[in-house]
């Protein structure tokens, strides 16, 4: 797992960091097609998709509405099926990682029940696999002090605010420890304050548990912020436009600081993103513009 | 505690005040009613026998039911009645909310049962009860196996089971589907089958939706057996005493009134037991909300 950290931090051009995957990689994606097929329609939602993300690194993927990043991410979770193509987790099949709890997830809704408190919504994953009660509250105890919520383990959801929800669902989805977390816009309905906070403390979690992360997200300040490489993708039918790397002076995504929100390679990676966006050069004003 | 006390204070407030108003009516409405041409009636008569007094309908409670010598008062005769009337239709609610919840699970288990099943039950409350209740009971008089015999009571049972199992079935219905797709996925992607996603998700879901639903199974419960006792001629309940009483109103008016209080007790007797059973499932009733 750390080994292939290093690799990560360079810069991975294009679509090929599947070279080093004499290892299992964390994810490997390859020749994907995705069509849905309602009634005479037919609507191809993934393309052609090949992408890979090694263990430990924060892969984001970004486009528009409708471009299939979160039909990409449901074929990771095996929430879905491809068409065509294949999809492995560590070497396996997405279906038996998804039996294996190779990987955990979160939503843009935090999805907790709201008869359960914080803890047993922590403790939920592990209770359904049999985990004993003194080991669920360890780990749940370990994960509340990880989000930072130690003190609201006998609260109910509806006594927390969105972000602390979605604390919580982050928390959820790293109780059995995953090397890989999956995760769908988790800060999407949050407020842009509470948002760079989040982002800093998932930065300082992926440091901690170092899982590979693979994120869909509409920000572009955002995927850049997190990410060892960023995934453009461009909808109807939904392909990747460019793999764009975000390293260099920002370092590695476990060293991003929010001093990295001012850095000029930060500014300069996001005008890259937008360019591809855009699928035309930005004029070099508008690199500067932070969202 | 104080807002208790405040809705039963309010509760007896509004009982005096009906108790006002016909009293009110009685003496300065005209004795003849008010008649709209020759013979629509829109008020009502104001006379002794058509409206007696409140106090007098209250006085004859206490008074023997009956001229024979020994006679239980009004009151008794009525309690009495009250009891036998309520513990059939508790076995019919009891009936009724296990086949509900039994066709509930059914149809969310299998699209097939919802789409075959759900426009007949819809269909069966609209079969007029008159119409059904000698049939059950011809039925049910050919029943028997053992020591049991099938009783007139079992039918009385069985209609008000027939009413009370339709909100259970489709309040159950749709508690059962009301999990986002954000909590169905994530049981999916636990690796948990159905039973337990049943169990942990979809049955606490449904709570909320199964109260009201239980509590409207319990007044036509009350409601299926005062009926299902005239048409079937049980003696015992609260619906025979109710066309007993009307007999005697030529002579006795506010005796006839004496049964319809019962009525009303096991109405309010019934929705009680179940107010008990929603204090128990209060937990439950929490639901997500995002601040």
């Amino acid at each position: 797992m750390t080994s292939s950290k290093q690799t990560t931090g360079e810069t991975t051009p294009g679509t090929t960091s599947r070279d080093t995957s004499a290892q299992a990689q964390a994810i490997d994606v390859v020749g994907v097609d995705r069509v849905f097929r309602r009634r005479r329609d037919e609507v191809v939602a993934l393309q052609d998709v090949t992408v890979s993300v090694a263990p430990g690194e924060f892969v984001s993927l970004i486009g528009p509405s409708g471009c299939g990043k979160s039909t990409l991410l449901r074929l990771v979770a095996d929430l879905d099926t491809p068409t065509s193509g294949s999809v492995t987790v560590f070497g396996k099949s997405a279906r038996q990682a998804r039996r294996d709890q190779d990987y955990g997830i979160a939503f843009q809704q935090a999805g907790l029940l709201p008869w359960r408190t914080v803890a047993s919504n922590i403790e939920l994953p592990l209770k359904l696999h049999g985990v004993g009660a003194s080991e669920r509250r360890a780990r749940s105890c370990e994960l509340l002090e990880l989000v930072g919520l130690q003190d609201f383990g006998r609260h109910h959801p509806d006594q927390l605010s969105g972000g602390m929800q979605q604390r919580v669902a982050i928390a959820r989805a790293l109780a059995e420890r995953p090397r890989l977390l999956l995760m769908d816009e988790p800060f999407g309905a949050l407020d842009e304050i509470t948002r760079e906070r989040m982002q800093n403390e998932l930065v300082r979690i992926c440091r901690e548990t170092s899982a590979a992360v693979l994120f869909v997200t509409h920000s572009i300040p955002e995927a850049v912020f997190l990410s060892d490489r960023v995934v453009v993708m461009s909808p109807r039918p939904g392909r990747i436009v460019e793999i764009v790397p975000a390293g260099g002076g920002m370092g590695t995504s476990h060293e991003r600081t929010d001093e990295v929100r001012d850095a000029a390679e930060f500014f300069h990676t996001v005008a890259t993103v937008r360019e591809h966006l855009h699928g035309a050069p930005v004029v070099g004003a508008r690199a500067v513009e932070n969202r | 505690m104080l807002g208790r006390l405040r809705a039963g204070l309010l509760g007896a407030l509004g009982v005096l005040l009906v108790a006002a108003l016909w009293d009110l009516y009685k003496a300065f409405g005209p004795e003849q009613g008010v008649l709209v041409g020759e013979r629509t009636l829109i008020l009502p008569r104001a006379t002794d026998l058509a409206m007696p007094h409140t106090w007098e309908m209250v006085r004859r409670l206490f008074e023997p039911a009956t001229g024979l010598r020994g006679a239980p008062t009004a009151l008794e005769a009525v309690l009495d009645a009250s009891a036998f009337t309520l513990s059939i239709a508790a076995r019919g609610w009891l009936v009724g909310v296990v086949v509900g919840i039994a066709l509930a699970l059914l149809m969310t288990r299998f699209k097939i049962a919802e789409a075959g099943m759900l426009p007949w039950i819809v269909l069966s409350q609209t079969v007029p009860l008159i119409a059904i209740a000698p049939l059950v009971r011809r039925w049910g008089a050919q029943i028997e196996f053992g020591s049991f015999t099938w009783e007139n009571e079992h039918s009385v049972a069985l209609i008000a089971a027939y009413l009370a199992f339709f909100p259970v079935a489709v309040g159950g219905l749709r508690g059962l589907k009301s999990p986002a797709r954000t909590h169905v996925e994530l049981m999916h992607t636990y690796g948990v089958g159905w039973w337990r996603t049943l169990i942990t998700l979809r049955l606490p879901a449904s709570v909320p939706f199964l109260l009201p639903a239980l509590r409207l199974a319990a007044a036509s419960a009350v409601i299926g057996s005062v009926v299902a006792e005239v048409s079937i001629g049980l003696r015992g309940g609260i619906g025979r005493m109710v066309v007993e009483y009307a007999q005697s109103a030529g002579g006795d008016p506010a005796k006839a009134w004496a049964p319809i209080f019962g009525a009303v007790a096991v109405g309010l007797v019934a929705a009680g037991a179940v107010g008990l059973l929603t204090l128990a499932l209060r937990p439950f009733h929490l639901t997500e909300t995002i601040r």
